[in-house]
């Protein structure tokens, strides 16, 4: 165990800063204009579990190393989620010439 | 403790500038320092594996990638000024209610603190725990994540072609 991990951080404190930097992704998401940013808003809200899931690792009756392999697990779907989330913005520019949410409410081109 | 107060700052900061910034590419480098300073929360977290993972993929691939897209679609994009229309007060106050909610829910419980002498890695070093883990009691899922990556790099790549027949 690295001399970095004894450092004593109070669990409520860091629930809360999942919390926050979730409802910061949250109103990211549903507020913005740019497909990019909600994208990129959703990647915040992953993030923020993985802070609760690397922080419940280190608790329960046996501490083991299960959470930290959850979280490497959500990297991972969220490293597949991002490129097939870009590829598809990427074919939405290239058809409709726009990356604007609201200029995406129909289904013809 | 100081350091965690300081990186969680500096990571609400970051989130903060991502919402705020009017031109798409600098959410970009805003999201890059959330991202960073969630690998040093890990490092805090004695987690050394998962905050390399997180440099790495997240830091590295996943915002460069982001930035080829902004290049490749419309780079001058910017964000409108923000207006009060129905639907962001909606947003704002539904993820503000949401946000309250979490934050009185967690101040009224009493949590376990972990305790730093626990040993969670059973004695080898996190990297070799983590493997000793994945390939022992999780070695389905880890397969179906090969796939998962497979399928998604795949589909990525046939998603982005540009169609000759049209």
């Amino acid at each position: 165990m690295g001399g970095l991990g004894n450092i004593v951080i109070p669990t409520g404190s860091l629930l809360g800063l999942g919390a926050i930097l979730f409802c910061i992704g949250l109103y990211g998401a549903l507020s913005k204009k740019n497909i990019i940013m909600v994208l990129v808003s959703v990647e915040l809200m992953l993030n923020a579990t993985n802070i609760n899931l690397v922080t419940f690792s280190r608790l329960g009756a046996s501490p083991n190393i299960d959470g930290q392999i959850f979280a490497l697990f959500t990297i991972t779907v969220a490293a597949a989620e991002v490129a097939v989330g870009l590829a598809l913005i990427l074919a939405i520019a290239r058809v409709r010439k726009t990356t604007h949410v609201e200029d995406l409410d129909t289904e013809r081109h | 403790m100081i350091a965690f107060f300081l990186v969680s700052l500096a990571i609400l900061a970051c989130a903060v500038a991502l919402l705020s910034a009017r031109k798409v590419i600098y959410m970009a480098i805003s999201i890059g320092g959330v991202f960073i300073g969630c690998s040093v929360i890990y490092f805090l977290l004695g987690a050394e594996f998962v905050g390399i993972a997180q440099v790495l993929i997240y830091a590295g691939a996943i915002t460069i990638l982001i930035m080829f897209a902004i290049m490749l679609t419309n780079h001058e994009s910017t964000e409108p000024p923000l207006k009060w229309t129905a639907r962001n007060v909606a947003s704002a106050l539904f993820s503000f209610l949401l946000g309250a909610t979490l934050l009185i829910v967690i101040r009224s419980q009493v949590w376990p603190q972990g305790d730093p002498n626990t040993d969670i890695n059973g004695g080898v070093s996190n990297t070799m725990a983590i493997g000793l883990t994945l390939f022992k009691s999780y070695v389905i899922p880890f397969e179906l994540v090969s796939l998962l990556l497979i399928a998604a790099l795949v589909g990525a790549v046939v998603l982005a072609n540009e169609r000759e027949g049209r």
